[in-house]
């Protein structure tokens, strides 16, 4: 298991420099440091020199390396815009956005895996393809819309309709401006969870659902029905503890892509994370914001989905003593 | 079961993809091993097709959901035709008199703050978002299968090529690299061709999709490759070229024409996304993505039915897709019929 | 046919309205159990009319291609089959019918007082948990006062029984770390974990090699030596059977075509399947140089359009056609001897017919079908 994870340890090296690289390349092509500038009065006398103290004159690789080598240090630059160090604006984004993506895992892991493992064990009833036809809307539900809507649904009109002195939840950022409470917390984090939940609950449940009534037409299940244990044990037990393994590995790869994924939820709701970040930097051309970002997470993503490779092993032992 | 949006979660609707499950997350069924049409043989593959449609046939809801397409395709096509309204009617007092009226039976879904028929402008953007998803899935399924055959067919380093390379499609998140190439290429000239903003979005979403397909289709080639069929064209001296096109290409349909829908879905999702966050289809041409960013602001006013509309039929379409593309997918391959 | 079935014990009713309670001491009674399947394209009928018993300390073999029904009846018994099977006839265990019980009481006899082994023990082993685990929840189940330690000494002891080296360590290995003829060993320590009345094994030798094959069977004989339990050994190789059972049931198309002692099924075969497949069986004392083996010609018959008359008669050899053997069903009836059952028409003709005879006319046949593809065999 120790050589397992040290190899999968060292694939994922060659990976994250092959990234960097063409992220670097990329994040060259698509966007220009200067660009600002360039619509400054004294353009024609200001570009060439800035040009030369951001090295932007010398070669493509050049550039790579010199920026790849302070990025590694440590050493990520200034934001164009806020002149804040890249570094620590990404930390505290990040913190912000970890909030979002720990109560969306954890609310929509339960109702997935409620979902799947009663749909299993009722398959074809009324309920299973209620859930089915819920997970099918889920899937195909553009986003950003379903925010809109929640936001419509879920503040505007309950606050007409009962006559509200303020709503029950709360849609831009993370806590009010002078109100530090739990409760404020709560009533900012519901409508962002729910939207970034929908898609991961659908997901989710659907998943589980097939792994489960895949692991329930196994043999081992037959065996334990013939010993004589309970088909809630059968199911709770013997299913479950099986069916949790691949839910498990495809888990911790969503979760990876969230930290680089919410770019809408935090857009619409103002939450101040890693999305809006982002979202921000790129419309305001501050390349140095974008190219950090990009890397940090793409090492997420590479790092969740060896944690998934990890887990696969932990969780089933023909992998982990092998 | 539908591809996921690239929307929240584009890291991972590409990993689930890239394993070979592209249709479906949750059968780990791998697709490879679910085509088993004879070595085509003329009355046997007939059969196999009248089974299709027979198996398809069954599923009410995927039916449904096809005359839904079908339905939409035709309105938005004729869209000039069955139009209530003008598209952008003058600017007269007349028109702004009607301004921000809701749903009513002059105009079914309303009226903007510019006196502009609801409708009539869904429709119209309809025309842009249908086709996007349209010709993204064929040219990524066009590109996807002839690089997925390639690769299942020579496998060695074609194959790990292609492996690599969608590898690392996968370790960027997707929505944040389709915006930047979206913002970094717009108005830039691409092999001497200056894109408008939807041309370069189905160039973009199908340079991004093409790998979908492509792993597809490996997978179904490499255990193809291994059957008898195969092996007996190869010893009477068949060529490379005819048993990929003859025999093995055949028995990829299934799964090539599964995929190519979801990808029409997941292609309408990404693009009213992107066009939301202003990185999409730009006015004055309309999409149903930007008439939701210009309506955004509707949204706790009493105009918010024009939030309602858009939002809906991008729904229902990529629903309707969905559905069929299940049920396809069910037709193909009883077995998974989870 | 005229004979009297007076007196003794091992006596099945004619193909008559089945009796509601069994004949004399058998623990376990079959009563024309039917059972059948919904598909997409028809009903499948999977067990078409099975009766059989089973007595305490008895080894019944029930010997068939695949789809003939024997794996089917079995999972009746224990109750295994999925909800969507439609199942009529009787199941008496002990004189409780099991299929009117309730769920809640069979719970109770699965596993104690009826226990099955699997064909293919990786797959029938939980991967996620330890053997060990495995064989105690059998035990903790039926015995829910027993403590732990309790409990792990007897599945130690139990794998001892069933001859698993040093079970002491092995106890909390995982299935994957287990040899083959470990893994069916341990499957076989967990189903006699209760001490079960009726212990019934599903191709028990099926997926090992031949020498790992006698090892297990070794198990099953030493374990009737201890549990006095009645045995169910399903299998298509009639050789399985041959030297571990007492009596043979031989099943095609979810019928019984031929049930009998050990040696009337071998010795005095009276149907033509059961002379089909015996011919099929290689043998090293006769005809062994460059003698082909014979096969059934044609394949197992579908279970959703069963042949007309007696199901077999479309592959038999001596098949009159088209009267009466593709327009009546043979009944099971009694021939010569006390116990000795067989559905074929002219079951009596057969006492001229020689095993040998059937080879010689095999090897003619086989000159006319020598390019058939082989999977037309016989073996599964």
């Amino acid at each position: 298991m120790l050589t397992f994870i040290v190899r999968r340890l060292a694939y994922s090296i060659p990976v994250i420099i092959i990234a960097s690289a063409l992220v670097f390349g990329f994040t060259r092509a698509t966007t220009d440091p200067l660009a600002r500038l360039a619509q400054s009065r004294d353009a024609a006398e200001l570009l060439p020199r800035e040009r030369h103290r951001l090295g932007l004159d010398k070669p493509l690789v050049t550039q790579y390396t010199r920026w790849a080598k302070d990025f590694v240090r440590g050493d990520w630059g200034q934001s164009f815009i806020s002149r804040r160090d890249v570094k620590s604006e990404i930390r505290d984004k990040l913190g912000n956005t970890v909030q979002l993506i720990f109560w969306g895992i954890l609310f929509s892991a339960s109702i997935a895996i409620a979902v799947g493992v009663y749909s299993a064990a009722r398959q074809y009833s009324a309920l299973d393809y209620t859930f089915t036809g819920l997970s099918f809307l889920g899937l195909s539900m553009p986003v950003f819309w379903f925010a809109l809507m929640a936001i419509q649904f879920l503040i505007y009109e309950p606050t007409v309709l009962f006559h509200l002195k303020q709503p029950i939840f709360l849609s831009v950022g993370l806590h009010s401006a002078n109100d530090h409470s739990l409760v404020d917390y709560l009533r900012h984090l519901t409508l962002p969870v729910l939207t970034l939940s929908v898609q991961l609950v659908a997901g989710w449940s659907r998943y589980q659902r097939s792994s489960m009534l895949d692991v329930m037409s196994s043999d081992y299940i037959r065996t334990a029905k013939a010993k004589g244990v309970t088909r809630r044990k059968v199911l709770l037990k013997h299913g479950l503890r099986n069916a949790l393994i691949p839910l498990t590995t495809v888990m911790a790869i969503d979760i990876g892509a969230l930290f680089g994924g919410l770019i809408i939820t935090e857009h619409i709701f103002a939450w101040p994370g890693m999305g809006r970040l982002f979202f921000d930097a790129l419309l305001s051309g501050d390349t140095n914001m974008v190219l950090p970002w990009l890397m940090v997470t793409a090492v997420f993503i590479i790092g969740f989905n060896l944690l998934a490779d990890v887990l696969y092993g932990v969780l089933d032992p023909r992998i982990r003593l092998s | 079961m539908a591809i996921r949006n690239t929307e929240e979660l584009s890291g991972r609707s590409a990993a689930a993809v890239a394993s070979g499950a592209i249709a479906d997350l949750g059968d780990h069924h791998d697709p490879t091993t679910d085509f088993q049409l004879p070595p085509g043989s003329e009355p046997e593959a007939r059969s196999q097709w009248q089974l299709f449609w027979r198996r398809f046939f069954r599923h009410k809801v995927a039916v449904a959901a096809g005359l839904v397409l079908i339905a939409l395709y035709l309105a938005v096509i004729f869209a000039p035709q069955i139009a209530p309204y003008e598209l952008n009617p003058r600017l007269d007092a007349a028109t702004l008199l009607q301004a921000r009226h809701g749903p009513s039976g002059k105009h079914w879904m309303g009226t903007d703050e510019l006196g502009r028929d609801q409708m009539t402008r869904i429709l119209f953007a309809g025309r842009i978002s249908l086709m996007i998803g349209l010709i993204v899935a064929l040219v990524s399924t066009a590109l996807g299968t002839a690089v997925g055959a390639l690769a299942g067919f020579y496998g060695k380093w074609v194959d790990q090529m292609l492996m690599r390379v969608t590898d690392l499609f996968l370790v960027v998140p997707g929505l944040a690299v389709l915006m930047m190439a979206q913002k970094g290429l717009a108005g830039k000239q691409i092999l001497g061709h200056r894109f408008s903003s939807q041309g370069l979005i189905i160039l973009i979403l199908s340079f991004l999709y093409w790998q979908y397909i492509a792993r597809v289709v490996r997978g179904v080639f490499l255990s193809l490759k291994e059957r008898e069929f195969v092996e007996a064209a190869r010893a009477s001296g068949a060529s490379s070229f005819r048993i990929i096109t003859r025999h093995m290409l055949p028995n990829t349909i299934g799964p090539i024409a599964v995929n190519t829908t979801l990808v029409v879905g997941l292609a309408i999702l990404t693009e009213s996304t992107l066009s939301f966050l202003g990185f999409g289809v730009q006015p004055p041409t309309v999409s149903w993505g930007n008439m939701l960013a210009q309506s955004e602001g509707a949204v706790g006013t009493p105009q918010a039915y024009l939030v309602y509309f858009p939002g809906l039929a991008i729904l229902l379409t990529v629903l309707a897709v969905n559905f069929l593309g299940d049920g396809m997918r069910d037709a193909f391959d009883p077995q998974s019929h989870h | 046919m005229t004979d009297t079935p007076m007196g003794d014990a091992r006596v099945l009713p004619d193909d008559r309205p089945s009796p509601t309670t069994p004949v004399g001491d058998a623990v376990l009674s079959v009563r024309d159990l039917h059972v059948s399947f919904p598909t997409d394209d028809g009903m499948v009928k999977a067990v078409d009319g099975v009766s059989y018993d089973v007595f305490e300390n008895e080894v019944l073999g029930i010997v068939g291609e695949s789809g003939s029904g024997k794996s089917v009846s079995s999972m009746a018994v224990l109750g295994l089959l999925p909800p969507s099977a439609q199942i009529t006839g009787q199941i008496l265990y002990r004189g409780t019918d099991l299929l009117a019980l309730r769920e809640k009481d069979k719970l109770k006899l699965r596993g104690s007082k009826l226990a099955m082994v699997f064909q293919d023990a990786l797959a029938a082993l939980n991967p996620v948990f330890t053997v060990g685990g495995q064989i105690a929840e059998a035990i903790r189940i039926h015995n829910p006062d027993w403590h732990r330690a309790q409990v792990r000494e007897r599945t130690i002891a139990l794998l001892d029984l069933v001859g698993i080296p040093n079970p002491a360590a092995r106890v909390d290995q995982y299935p994957h770390e287990y040899s083959g003829g470990m893994r069916q060993r341990a499957m076989i320590a967990m189903a006699i974990s209760n001490d079960p009345d009726v212990l019934i094994a599903d191709e028990p030798t099926t997926a090992l090699d031949v020498t790992i094959q006698a090892q297990v069977l070794e198990v099953i004989e030493r374990v009737q030596d201890r549990t006095n339990s009645a045995i169910i050994l399903i299998t298509h190789d009639l050789g399985v059977v041959a030297g571990v059972a007492d009596r043979v049931m031989v099943m095609y198309a979810g019928r019984p075509a031929e049930i009998g002692t050990v040696d009337e099924i071998f010795y005095e075969t009276r149907h033509p399947y059961t002379l089909g497949l015996m011919a099929s069986l290689p043998r090293l004392d006769e005809n062994s140089d460059g003698a082909r083996l014979h096969r059934i010609k044609g394949q197992p018959p579908s279970l959703i359009f069963v042949p007309t008359g007696c199901p077999f008669h479309p592959r038999c050899e001596f098949a009159r056609l088209p009267e009466p053997c593709s327009t009546e069903i043979p009944p099971l009836r009694q021939i010569d001897t006390v116990g000795h059952r067989s559905a074929c028409h002219f079951a009596e003709d057969l006492r001229e017919v020689g095993r040998k005879d059937l080879l010689m006319s095999a090897e003619e046949s086989m000159a006319a079908t020598v390019a058939e593809d082989p999977a037309h065999g016989v073996a599964e």
